[in-house]
């Protein structure tokens, strides 16, 4: 919202618009996008069921918040224009402030249409939230008339809200984005944040944050939005700064700025836990558990490019094997073994499964291997679940009480105490960045990505291009499998419906909103989607948003591929690959005149 | 490149070779030979089986019956890694750079099984040898131009220390002029020892340069002599040489 606006004093701007020199085709279209939008988030329920989750008491909460930004969003993108060096750019004026109003006019114009039909026609046949209640809250108890306006209104002001923010300098633009990404995500964050405070004994700031029946209180709000300001005007800049410096030193020296970074994470991972309370750790290990899954998967499908959806079934292999070394009630098979015995057990099933499910498929090429794959995932929980295989695995019942997970017999970790858990997982964690950067940057790694790149001309190279598949399908199953077997010392009982297809889903999903092949994104990408949203079966900070994560998965999913193909936290290289079209055209152009230069030459020397 | 030049058994060999691919026949006993340090073409039109000689010397693709012999040794059930590492390099049809690798891992790749230490001071020689792609060492290999394509694809087999170099049509898509500096850096090449087995569709400059030739009509060798011998041959500068341009 931010860059639209372009107030460079070198930029000469036309004088501005006309009011009524618009693109009403162009309007209407955005306003019919802004109805619909405004037509199917409450028909998806969100305004009802997320109002219990409070943003600012008692001004907004998440249910409202569900509507209102998007007359705001729409208002304003229907007058952005994609700036290019040499184009006229008109002074913003009363234009896009019409624009905004029209878009959010028409919007509002849907939505009051929804009230109506809410009132006078009864589709709950197909549309289960088609009720009263709905029909409460969207107009607010005062009846349809009542609500009907309102929502024209309301939505057209804020339609007008988007189309000034164009008339704004950048900087407003910049605050006004900073203080509601702050005041948002502190209200997403209040369990975690109330946790932490406790911690680090700032209890008195989270109480002047926060009211005590949840959500910011007014005064909370103001601070954070001072504090906002604060960091935009004066310490963003300064961070600013401070990470130029650290990338002019990166030139000098990239070990010196990495070790640096290296050792504050590893400190905050070791000291951090500490200060934290249950919740947060115990969110934290969900974190991790997914981080580990989505790091070897970033193995198989980042490096070598195979499109694995099974991924699941190591998941599964992991927990199931530790489940049956380690429970003294395991059904079948009871060695009851101490957990660090039983890891190399794991290890070695997980390579057993690997190679089984990995020989036969890795033959195969993109889609067929990915259906395959896909099949393996299943066919895995359903022979856990198969009576064949009950007699070890349990059934439907599962296998109950696994003890926490025995360190060498130096420490215990109970399931019981989230703390310990989390130490455990992020030993794992670092052990599995360390590989994948390991291997990354490896011979194998590079055969991994000649591979993904050509196959054949990859085996012309020399590269046994069946084993390196392999080998990257089996490093991967590894790592799914310590997964697999924290999470069963983590819970304490595994059941094959923590196996589902599902889970390959959102695994898949974090390694490319993450950015495939690139370790910082997937992290990102594990403690957004896993921490925030919440995992298949494991609530986020947002409890509330459990019905709608995979609406909300998906939207992500579907805008990360449109505008962002390379993940949260872009690596240059494969940025540039997935813009490579506009890359590939300079080049082509680069190539010509090159070309011609050629010709020039050689066309004078040929004659001689 | 600093083999002994044994010139009495040939480097590599096609004994009575047939490949199919499913049911259908393209080599039909096929015989071959390629002495160290020889500079030899092979000729024939489209859909020849040309391509699939060099899969079938490369251990890409298996022949049905017949013996590929590497220096002396039956090396039917051998995979490409073992003859890639004896010194049998490709340089396959269409460049086939990895295209969103940089040049240099390109370049790295090409040395993928060796691991003695050489490997610095090969890749300095292709620096020194091509200039250009010095300068592009992490560029995109895809966002190269043809001319540098071609040059990463000729350097990236030379990483591999090669003994025979098996060069699948390189002129396919240059431009004229380049052509022409194509075959120079060809020529050079062989100076420095290393055996060339070029598949041309470009057969008078292919001639011009080679030893000898071979010339492949539906799998099946109809011609093999000296370049002389073949430039001279009325039948094959009716069909192939366009007579009548020279
Ligand atoms: N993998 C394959 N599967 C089936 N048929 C193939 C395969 N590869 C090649 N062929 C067929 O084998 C025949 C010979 O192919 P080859 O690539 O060797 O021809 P070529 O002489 O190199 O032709 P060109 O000059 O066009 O490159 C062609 O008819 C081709 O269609
Ligand atoms: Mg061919």
């Amino acid at each position: 919202m931010s860059e639209t606006m372009n107030t460079d004093d070198a930029v000469v701007l036309a004088p501005a618009r006309s009011a009524f020199d618009q693109d009403w085709r162009k309007i209407v279209n955005w306003g019919l996008i802004c109805a619909l939008a405004l037509i199917f988030v409450s028909l998806t329920d969100m305004p009802d069921k997320l109002d219990k989750r409070v943003i600012v008491e008692p001004l907004l909460s998440m249910g409202y918040l569900s509507l209102i930004w998007i007359p705001i969003a729409l208002g304003n993108f229907v007058t952005r224009e994609v700036v290019l060096e040499g184009m006229a750019q008109h002074k913003k004026g009363l234009r896009e402030l019409v624009a905004g109003v029209s878009v959010g006019a028409i919007g509002g114009a849907g939505l009051a249409l929804l009230i109506w039909l809410l009132d006078t026609r009864d589709l709950s046949d197909p549309l289960v939230n088609w009720n009263d209640a709905l029909l409460e809250v969207l107009s607010f108890g005062e009846g349809v008339g009542y609500g009907a306006i309102f929502w024209i209104l309301a939505s057209a002001g804020l339609g007008l809200a988007g189309g000034a923010l164009h008339l704004l300098p950048a900087i407003a633009n910049r605050l006004l984005f900073a203080i509601s990404l702050t005041i948002v995500l502190s209200a997403s964050l209040e369990s975690a944040l109330d946790d932490i405070s406790e911690g680090f004994q700032l209890e008195w700031l989270f109480e002047a944050l926060f009211e005590k029946k949840g959500g910011l209180s007014v005064q909370g709000a103001i601070i954070l939005a001072v504090f906002a300001i604060a960091w935009v005007l004066f310490l963003g800049g300064q961070a600013k700064r401070g990470r130029a410096a650290v990338a002019a030193r990166r030139e000098l020296s990239p070990t010196k700025v990495n070790t640096v970074g290296l050792v504050l994470i590893a400190v905050a991972a070791v000291v951090l836990p500490m200060f934290l309370g249950r919740l947060t750790n115990d969110l934290l290990t969900n974190v991790g558990l997914f981080l580990l899954l989505a790091l070897g998967l970033n193995i198989v499908v980042g490096l070598a490019g195979i499109l694995d959806l099974g991924y699941v079934a190591f998941y599964a292999v992991g927990g199931y094997t530790a489940a049956i070394m380690t429970s003294p009630t395991s059904p079948g098979l009871s060695p009851e073994l101490p957990w660090w015995v039983a890891i190399f057990v794991v290890v070695f099933m997980a390579i057993v499964a690997g190679l089984f499910i990995g020989a036969p498929v890795i033959r195969m090429r993109g889609d067929y291997l990915a259906i395959v794959t896909l099949g393996f995932g299943e066919i895995i929980r359903l022979t856990v679940r198969s009576d064949w295989a009950s007699g070890f695995t349990g059934g439907a019942q599962g296998i109950l009480s696994i003890p926490g997970a025995d360190i060498v017999g130096i420490a215990t970790v109970k399931g019981t105490d989230p703390q310990q858990v989390l130490y455990l997982v992020i030993g794992f964690v670092a052990i599995a960045i360390y590989v994948s950067w390991r291997l990354e940057n490896s011979r194998i790694g590079r055969a991994w990505m000649a591979v993904r790149e050509d196959e054949s001309v990859a085996e012309a190279m020399g590269i046994n291009t069946v084993n390196s598949k392999l080998q990257a399908f089996v490093v991967g199953a590894i790592l799914a499998s310590f997964s697999g077997a924290i999470f069963a010392a983590k819970v304490g009982s595994v059941f094959e419906s923590s196996f589902k297809i599902l889970v390959s889903i959102v695994i898949l999903v974090i390694v490319i909103v993450g950015g495939m092949g690139r370790i910082a994104g997937v992290a990102a990408g594990a403690l957004v989607l896993v921490g925030i949203l919440g995992g298949p079966n494991q609530p986020g900070l947002l409890a509330e948003f459990s019905e709608f994560k995979l609406l909300i998965y998906g939207a992500l999913l579907i805008w990360m591929m449109l505008k962002r193909p390379e993940g949260l936290i872009p690596n240059v290289r494969r940025s540039r690959e997935l813009h490579q079209d506009e890359f590939l055209q300079d080049a082509w152009l680069k190539a010509q005149a090159d070309d011609d230069d050629d010709e020039a030459v050689s066309g004078e020397a040929a004659p001689a | 490149m600093s083999e002994v030049v044994d010139s009495s058994t040939p480097l590599l060999e096609f004994r009575g070779i047939n490949t199919h691919y499913g049911a259908v026949h393209i080599l039909k006993e096929v015989d071959l030979a390629i002495y160290p340090g020889e500079l030899v073409c092979l000729l024939g039109g489209n859909a020849s089986g040309k391509s699939t000689t060099l899969k079938t010397l490369l251990g890409m693709v298996t022949p049905t019956t017949g013996e590929v012999v590497l220096d002396g040794e039956v090396v039917n059930d051998k995979p490409t890694s073992y003859r890639v590492e004896r010194g049998v390099t490709m340089v396959p049809e269409n460049r086939r750079l990895f295209k969103r690798l940089t040049v240099k891992e390109n370049l790295e790749l090409g040395a993928y099984l060796r691991n003695d230490d050489g490997v610095e001071s090969d890749l300095e020689r292709i620096y020194e040898m091509f200039p250009r792609v010095k300068e592009r060492l992490n560029q995109k290999s895809g966002t190269l131009s043809g001319g540098e394509q071609q040059m990463v694809a000729v350097g990236r087999a030379l990483m591999a220390n090669p003994r025979v170099l098996l060069m699948d049509e390189p002129s396919m898509g240059l431009a004229p002029a380049l052509v022409q500096t194509n075959f120079e850096l060809i020529q050079q090449i062989h100076e420095e020892g290393v055996a060339i087995f070029m598949v041309e569709q470009n057969a008078n400059m292919a001639l011009s340069i080679a030893d000898r030739g071979w010339v492949l009509q539906s799998g099946r060798v109809v011609l093999d002599d000296t370049a002389e011998a073949l430039l001279a041959n009325p039948e094959l500068r009716a069909s192939y040489l366009g007579d009548g341009n020279r």
